[in-house]
């Protein structure tokens, strides 16, 4: 039984330590950790269900293929790298220091004689003074050298050098497990210990900090830890979250960090230069002690836990809008006050709305086309300038986000520009929108008026969707195009009736309830024409419209002018793209008061030293390994005879110049000693 | 009695004067700059530049063609920049600029030159040829010099574009492909004197013309060649130590491959007759991934030590991060293999030659297909 268990253990150590069972360690390591680089790791959940599939996520959660450096397998690979690599020192270590000291002075003739790499020469000196030349050869080339008189005569040299080989292969594995120790350390370890004997819980619900149940908060105490916060300018926090699975954990911090400010500077062409955060630290006893800016690259270390610049977000911008009907039948507006991350419900005749404001952004920089010059110069030929010509980019002011919910549930996310932007020379209002995140916005654009507001378009809006006004906006369109004589005849009453049915049909669908009922009407070989005649029709009739508007609003009438001309078709176009737009009103910025939010990140690694001793050891140990060659030579000086011999655990080409140098100086060395030949 | 011997001097004594000179000169040129922009630099930057007086030094002392090396590309990067006067436009304007050595034009000559040395090298090999394959070291020398000026001389026209703007041109894929292309072929003109046989650049410089393929392709259809300002996180002193040693590794890694190739084909008998003998191409793999190994371990170290500062912990399992240790204990496995189990021949070269995948992948794989910390340098 003993004898049994004996030979088990040592099979074992024997298995630990083979060079097989390590490089086979190397491999799997390598190719575990290749399955969380394809894989995205720490995703949320449902992103993995929509992948894979209900079953295949269960089984991929099983396999714990969602955090796989955390994994218990992966966890497993390391610790047999760690044992394997121990047991390798411990079986190794004490050979390794017996050779490192040795100078195998024991070795006998027979066995040099045997050497692969030898040399012979005869010797005319005595062998005591050949062995003191040589040996000041062999310190002059590095070497330690022992110098043993034997009792059968004659001297023996045994040298060595380069054992810091050997130190190398030392310091270069304990090296591995210092940093495997290290990493462990830094690891989720005691969390999951606990976690597995239900000591602690992963939090998911979406609830706040504060009521986070004590079995999923970990106190300032836990050595070592890596989480992140969200704090609003003007705002504090004394805990950070730890993202766990498919939940989180809530930290709690020795310490309040308030954030005074965060700063965004930008480069000239817009990119952002740095990311700053003035923050504060608190005791809890409320005293302020400490006080930084912290930027990327530049984190704040106060009671070894370093926090860094991680992210930022909008902090909750309070944003002051008007709220415009779109399908009122007169310019209305009405006030709303909004924060960003809050909702705000919005009662309407067509039901209850739910306002989400999701984010606001101070700037924004869009690519304005320009077209990229392509010249045939030189340095075309070069590529072009590495100057990059940066002028399309620019700066086109604040935008807002919100996702408008309805009754049901159903919600579409909306992008608004608070400022104008200039398209094709001519100024609008932009709102984008968007089903779903994965879209990218389409955009309604609103024209603006010759004051540079858009009520004209909301006037005029109104208007063509007013039927009230139908009959007069019909009635001035046929005075209008028709010459004074035709007046009051049968073709003005068709005209009014055409106008009165064209400007129907646009305001029940736009564009597409007018093709609709050509298509139904007209004949295919007539439909171009048709198509031609409405669209006219309806741009006159809008322009009576804008007209009958404008009078009602005890505006001067417009001009008749291009800019108008085009203030009516933009509108045509925004009004139509109004029926797919998805929302009953269009939100307008009016003023913004912003609060940003600044990401930190918050570190305590007590491994981080241990880790990095051990990647000095690594590094040394790497240099002395592959840049240190052990080599051992001996000379057997006899009377009359020399015997070189050299030996090395590695034969490479530079090993074969060394003996062959060796071997030449030991026949210089020789013969010097030889009388001149007469 | 014993002077016949050769017995190594002291490394001092066997400095000639040239070599103080140019140790002379790197000291009074880093110095120089210390005077002038130390302002701007904070104290890691300064004990980088520092340090580089000792380094620069000694390199040149262990590899005496750095020397010239060096001596011209800052005499030519200098004039360069006396010639812009301080005006960017200059670039499209002065003769030199324009044609020859802004950074743009300088690198481009690069490109042109290490095609025509590839070529040169395979003319040489084929026609066994010992006048072709001295003119392919000379147009690799050539080449890697206007490579260095044009990087210089880029590093120089990005404080032009602005102060803030200014950065060591080593911070996209890009700059950094620029990098891989000198290293390698400097690590390669190293052997190439140290084993005296030039056959070995015939492969060598292929892998450097498929980065130069790519330098091209990138330029022109990309438009990649545009300095652009470093983003936040890549505004650290840290970068100008983590990626050249990375491309230490990376060009070490490639050159191994490439003779893992030549290996595999001379054991075959193929243009075995035209190559060094099997040991040689053997010790030179072996060679530089020991030295491609000892720097790559560096570089994820000083990577890691990096990471810490501006990520928040020193190991994330980012992909990055992630391949750089599988290439770490892909070459670690195959150093085991060669110095603990001695195996050598054709395994080993099969295995070199794999290993440039992997790092190939780490390299521009990981920026292509998957997404992560390292986004910088994206396609």
């Amino acid at each position: 039984m003993n004898t049994a268990s004996h030979s088990f253990g040592k099979s074992l150590f024997e298995l630990l330590s083979s060079m097989r069972f390590a490089i086979s360690l190397l491999s799997i390591l390598a190719v575990a950790s290749i399955v969380g680089t394809v894989l995205k790791q720490a995703e949320p959940y449902n992103n993995y269900i929509i992948q894979f599939g209900p079953f295949w996520f269960q089984v991929f959660e099983k396999l714990g293929l969602y955090d796989v450096y955390h994994a218990a397998w992966f966890l497993l690979i390391l610790t047999f790298l760690v044992a394997s690599t121990s047991v390798c020192i411990t079986r190794n270590a004490p050979n390794f220091a017996r050779e490192m000291k040795s100078f195998r002075e024991h070795v006998s003739e027979q066995s040099l004689n045997a050497f692969k790499h030898k040399h012979e020469a005869a010797i005319t000196q005595s062998p005591e003074t050949l062995a003191a030349s040589a040996q000041r050869y062999l310190e002059g080339q590095g070497y330690k050298v022992k110098s043993l008189p034997r009792e059968e005569g004659g001297v023996l040299l045994a040298a060595k050098a380069g054992s810091w080989n050997r130190l190398g292969y030392f310091l270069a594995h304990s090296a591995i497990v210092l940093i495997c120790i290290g990493g462990l350390m830094d690891g989720n370890l005691v969390f999951k210990v606990q976690q597995l004997l239900g000591y602690k819980k992963i939090e998911t619900r979406d609830i706040p900090q504060s009521q986070v149940p004590a079995i999923s908060r970990l106190t300032p105490s836990n050595p070592s830890f890596r989480g992140s916060v969200q704090i609003p300018e003007g705002s504090s926090a004394d805990v950070a979250f730890l993202n766990v699975a498919d939940g989180y954990l809530v930290q709690e911090l020795p310490f309040t960090v308030a954030l005074k400010q965060f700063r965004i500077e930008h480069y000239s062409t817009g990119q952002p230069k740095s990311f700053e955060s003035d923050i504060e630290l608190f005791d809890h006893a409320g005293n302020k002690v400490r006080e930084a800016t912290i930027a990327v690259n530049h984190p704040l270390i106060h009671d070894n836990i370093a926090i860094y610049q991680a992210s930022f977000a909008d902090g909750g911008t309070r944003l002051t809008l008007l709220g415009w009907n779109l399908f009122a039948p007169a310019a209305s507006s009405f006030p709303i006050e909004g924060t960003v991350h809050q909702d705000t419900t919005l009662t309407s005749a067509a039901g209850d709305y739910t306002l989400e404001f999701t984010d606001f952004r101070p700037f924004n920089i869009e690519n304005m086309g320009g077209e990229i010059e392509s010249s045939s110069d030189t340095m075309s030929v070069l590529g072009g300038s590495p100057v990059s010509d940066k002028k399309h980019l620019r700066n086109v002011g604040p935008s807002f986000q919100y996702k408008l919910r309805d009754a049901r549930g159903q919600a579409r996310e909306f992008s608004n520009y608070m400022l104008p932007l200039e398209l094709d020379g001519r100024w609008y209002l932009m709102s984008g929108v968007r089903e779903s995140p994965n879209e990218s916005f389409r955009y309604m654009r609103m024209p603006l008026d010759a004051e540079g507001n858009i009520d004209g378009f909301m006037r005029l809006r109104g208007a063509l969707l007013n039927a009230e006004l139908r009959p007069e906006i019909a009635a001035r369109f046929a005075r209008q195009a028709l010459p004074q004589e035709a007046w009051g005849t049968e073709i003005e009453d068709k005209l009014k009736f055409s106008a009165t049915q064209v400007l129907a049909l646009f305001a029940e669908g736009g564009f597409q309830s007018l093709g609709g009922f050509i298509e139904g009407k007209v004949p295919e070989a007539e439909r171009e024409k048709a198509a031609g005649t409405y669209l006219r029709i309806l741009e006159l009739a809008a322009f009576e419209a804008l007209q009958i508007a404008n009078r009602q609003a005890g505006l001067p009438a417009p001009a008749a002018d291009d800019a108008t001309g085009w203030l009516v078709r933009d509108t045509l176009n925004s009004v139509s793209d109004m029926f797919v737009y998805g929302a009953p009103i269009y939100m307008q910025l009016t003023q913004y008061d912003e609060v940003k939010a600044s990401g930190l990140q918050l570190t305590r690694s007590p491994g981080k030293n241990v880790v990095y001793f051990g990647s000095l050891l690594l590094t040394l140990g790497v240099f002395f390994m592959l840049y240190v060659r052990e080599r051992r030579v001996w000379l057997r000086i006899k009377p009359g005879h020399a015997l070189l011999a050299m030996s090395s655990a590695k034969h490479t080409i530079d090993f074969e110049k060394e003996f062959t140098q060796h071997a030449q100086a030991l026949d210089t060395l020789t013969q010097q000693a030889s009388p001149p030949a007469q | 009695m014993e002077l016949a011997l050769n017995q190594p001097a002291p490394l001092l004594k066997r400095l000639s004067w040239f070599d103080w000179l140019f140790a002379a000169i790197v000291a009074a040129g880093a110095l120089f700059a210390l005077s002038r922009f130390g302002d701007y630099m904070d104290i890691y930057e300064k004990a980088i530049l520092l340090a580089a007086i000792p380094s620069l030094a000694v390199f040149g002392w262990f590899w005496k063609p750095f020397r010239p090396l060096f001596l011209v590309v800052g005499a030519i990067s200098l004039f360069a920049i006396s010639q812009y006067q301080g005006n960017l436009a200059r670039m499209e304007e002065a003769f030199f600029l324009k044609y020859l050595i802004s950074s743009q034009a300088a690198i481009m000559w690069m490109c042109a030159l290490f095609g025509l040395a590839t070529l040169a090298y395979w003319a040489g090999l084929l026609a066994r040829s010992e006048f072709l394959m001295k003119t392919g070291s000379t147009l690799t020398w050539s080449a890697v010099a206007l490579g260095f000026i044009g990087l210089m001389v880029r590093w120089y026209e990005s404080y032009l574009i602005g102060i803030d703007v200014g950065h060591i041109p080593v911070s996209n894929l890009y700059e950094v492909f620029v990098l891989f292309c000198l290293i390698t072929a400097m690590m390669y003109l190293y052997y190439e004197a140290r084993y005296q046989t030039r056959q070995m650049g015939a492969f060598v410089l292929l892998v450097i013309s498929a980065a130069v393929g790519f330098i091209l392709w990138y330029t022109f259809d990309r438009g990649a060649h545009e300095i652009q300002p470093l983003v936040p996180a890549l505004k650290s002193w840290w970068m100008k130590l983590h990626v050249p040693a990375n491309f230490v590794g990376y060009g070490a890694f490639s050159i191994a491959a490439m003779l893992g190739a030549a290996y595999l084909l001379a054991a075959r008998g193929i243009l075995a007759s035209r190559l060094p003998k099997l040991e040689v191409l053997d010790d030179v793999m072996y060679k530089t991934i020991a030295v491609g190994f000892a720097f790559f371990t560096i570089a994820t170290i000083l990577g890691a030590m990096w990471a810490a500062e501006a990520w928040g912990g020193y190991w994330s399992w980012d992909p990055k991060e992630t391949w750089a240790l599988i290439v770490w204990l892909n070459y670690a496995a195959w150093l085991h293999i060669r110095l603990v189990k001695g195996l050598r021949g054709p395994m080993l070269a099969w295995w070199a030659v794999v290993g440039l995948f992997v790092t190939t992948f780490a390299f521009i794989g990981v920026n292509m297909f998957l997404s992560g910390l390292h986004s910088y340098g994206t396609l």
